[in-house]
């Protein structure tokens, strides 16, 4: 399974063809992806990364949706993006996409299991029914006992854990993941992307995960090296005692 | 999502209890003035209102109540000859000095009754009986007089003083709504009251009158001024002409029109501009719900609950504490104090229309809101 020549057999789950992205007019125009040529598989973990400011978040923006580029294609799960008109591809979004933030942003009046249930009332989900699930969900990232905390009261890796089951509780076909371990110490930061692997990562699932932080590099399937606004190198990440 | 916007909303303490503070100030200040202002109109009006007949006649030049033009004593009789007029009395007014005992003088103004009817009367005698202004000498005061000529000790039942120096005897205290001027009123009929004033070619200063039943006021006032070429109008229309005539003639307009449109210019600023920061605070929480597939409606509608919760909240709160204020200012006599549900309706009706546009705002910023943001 984690033979990644096995993946490729299959149609990508995001497939990024000739992306473009500037910002910025005249002089102060700056092109932050100069092409950009991806594809990202169901089953894998995606490492994504590159120098600080060198356009990772704004990829991930741009495959979430949430960013207009000014060329190319994106298709995730079958579906071209630029196809979708903007509240189209917000519903679809929420269906089908998981966030993770390097700032938690979780909201600060809610607790922990309302947190978690919040994508689920977004999709018009019973307030008693969503808050069942969140709870079950922060059971699995080993915050069961955590559920009524508000953010305020738990600890930075803690926090990292409630915005990760909130971005697990709706089974997004894709996880994206933005510097999730930059805000923690090694540590937290190791817990983390084991707990990304093992509850994150699934078979019909794509994980993305931007990082800078080479300590966590071994965690990933493959590893894409974006410099200068193009993907310059991909390799598959050999682990020791899998398979 | 409802559930969702108002923890956000009372979940951030101290930012709510400002947003709060901010609209209840502001609804106070808006009602207190406002009240305020209305009270003093109705006072200005008073001596309309106090003696509460249908039909007032007199000069038509005239400009207000407190302004006195005599008239010929023959106009009683014209106005009672103009077909569907029931009755029409005669009202002596004029400003007099009072000595009491203890050698003060006070300004007062000086009501004669038509004797045989006392209409024109206070509806309620505090002390003592109206009908004892009959007896020789035999005058009736005002609460306000009370007050205003030395308190209850000097001012009694039975008090006498002088008017022009002929004697008057307090025989009853009446109760009646506080003038703006704030003389004091002195009752006796009219018979007596023009022998108080020295002699003139003209005493008689109103007639006072009431449309027979079935027959519409203002036809009646029409007809008397058609007949007579006196000024005739209705209470309510003498009341509203001696308004107007405070509030040209007086800073009192001026004054406080400016203080309740600053206050409410001023408060209703206060109140959306407080909750516009508040969704701008919470800007982040916003993205990250439009990034976790939120839509905008969805949005909008969160902010518009958010907006209306706080603000009917602190109408709410505002009210109250405009009224305990009112209490505490109408105990004390010492500013009139008037909520009425039309000005209650215009600041809600403002409020909510503050609280809309100011979400509104919101909204448009949080539609245009990139939720890219979130990853910052
Ligand atoms: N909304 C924006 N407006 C202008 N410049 C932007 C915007 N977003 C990103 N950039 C610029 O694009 C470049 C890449 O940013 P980013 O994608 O955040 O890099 P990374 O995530 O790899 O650190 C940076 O130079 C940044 O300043
Ligand atoms: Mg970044």
């Amino acid at each position: 399974m984690d033979d990644s020549t096995d993946l490729q057999t299959q149609p990508a789950a995001v497939s990024l063809r000739g992306i473009v992205k500037s910002f910025g007019t005249g002089d102060t125009k700056v092109t932050v992806l100069r092409g950009i040529d991806l594809d990202i598989y169901l089953g894998e973990m995606l490492l994504l990364v590159g120098e600080s400011g060198g356009g990772k978040t704004t990829l991930l923006s741009a495959i979430a949706g949430i960013l207009e580029i000014d060329a190319g294609d994106i298709d995730v799960l079958g579906v071209p993006l630029s196809d979708l008109p903007t509240g189209k591809r917000t519903t679809f979004r929420g269906q089908t996409m998981g966030f993770i933030y390097q700032q938690f942003n979780l909201l600060p009046a809610l607790t922990a299991a309302e947190n978690v249930a919040v994508p689920l009332l977004i999709q018009k989900i019973s307030r008693s029914e969503a808050l069942r699930r969140a709870r079950t969900m922060l059971d699995r990232v080993g915050l069961g006992d955590r559920t009524e905390f508000l953010p305020k009261n738990l600890s930075g890796g803690q926090q990292q854990r409630v915005a990760i089951a909130r971005a697990l509780v709706n089974e997004p076909r894709l996880l994206i993941c933005d510097e999730p371990t930059a805000a923690l110490d090694g540590p937290n930061g190791q817990k983390i992307m084991e707990l990304l692997r093992e509850v994150g990562r699934a078979p019909d699932r794509c994980v993305v995960i931007v990082t800078h932080d080479s300590r966590i590099f071994h965690f990933g399937d493959r590893m894409a090296n974006l410099t200068d606004g193009r993907i310059v190198s991909i390799e598959t990440i050999t682990r020791e005692g899998s398979a | 999502m409802n559930y969702v916007a108002l923890k956000m909303l009372f979940g951030d303490r101290a930012k709510y209890l400002m947003l709060l503070c901010g609209l209840t100030f502001a609804v106070m200040l808006i009602v207190q003035q406002g009240s305020i202002f209305w009270g003093l109109m109705i006072w200005s009006q008073s001596s309309v209102s106090n003696l509460n007949v249908p039909i007032w006649v007199t000069d038509p030049g005239i400009a207000q109540v407190d302004e006195v033009k005599p008239i010929a004593d023959t106009a009683v009789d014209r106005v009672r000859s103009v077909p569907g007029v029931e009755w029409a009395v005669p009202l002596y007014k004029g400003l007099l000095r009072a000595r009491l005992s203890n050698g003060d003088y006070h300004q007062i103004t000086l009501t004669g009754l038509e004797s045989s009817t006392l209409i024109g009367r206070p509806a309620e005698v505090l002390e003592g009986r109206f009908e004892d202004v009959l007896q020789p000498d035999a005058v009736v005061l005002d609460q306000w007089a009370v007050e205003r000529m030395g308190g209850p000790n000097v001012i009694k039942i039975g008090t006498v003083f002088e008017l022009n120096d002929k004697l008057a005897r307090v025989v009853a205290i009446a109760k009646t709504q506080k003038s703006f001027t704030n003389i004091p009123v002195v009752y006796t009929t009219y018979e007596r009251a023009i022998r108080y004033v020295p002699r003139e070619r003209r005493t008689l200063s109103y007639v006072l009158a009431k449309a027979k039943d079935g027959v519409p006021v203002a036809e009646v006032t029409t007809r008397i001024h058609e007949q007579t070429g006196l000024g005739a109008f209705t209470a309510e229309d003498f009341g509203w002409k001696t308004i107007g005539w405070v509030l040209k003639n007086t800073g009192i307009g001026i004054n406080f029109g400016t203080t309740i449109l600053l206050g409410f210019i001023v408060g209703m600023a206060i109140a959306g501009q407080t909750f516009y920061l508040f969704t701008v605070e919470n800007l982040r929480q916003f993205g990250a719900l439009k990034a976790m597939g939120a839509s905008t409606f969805t949005l909008a509608r969160m902010i518009l609950l958010q907006a209306f919760t706080v603000g009917l909240t602190g109408y709410g709160v505002g009210i109250g504490l405009a009224t305990v204020f009112g209490f505490m200012t109408a105990r004390s006599g010492g500013l009139p104090f008037i909520e009425t549900w039309q000005l209650l309706l215009l600041v809600l009706v403002a409020l909510l229309a503050i609280c809309t546009f100011s979400a509104l705002i919101s909204i448009i910023k949080l539609a245009r809101l990139e939720p890219a943001i979130v990853f910052r």
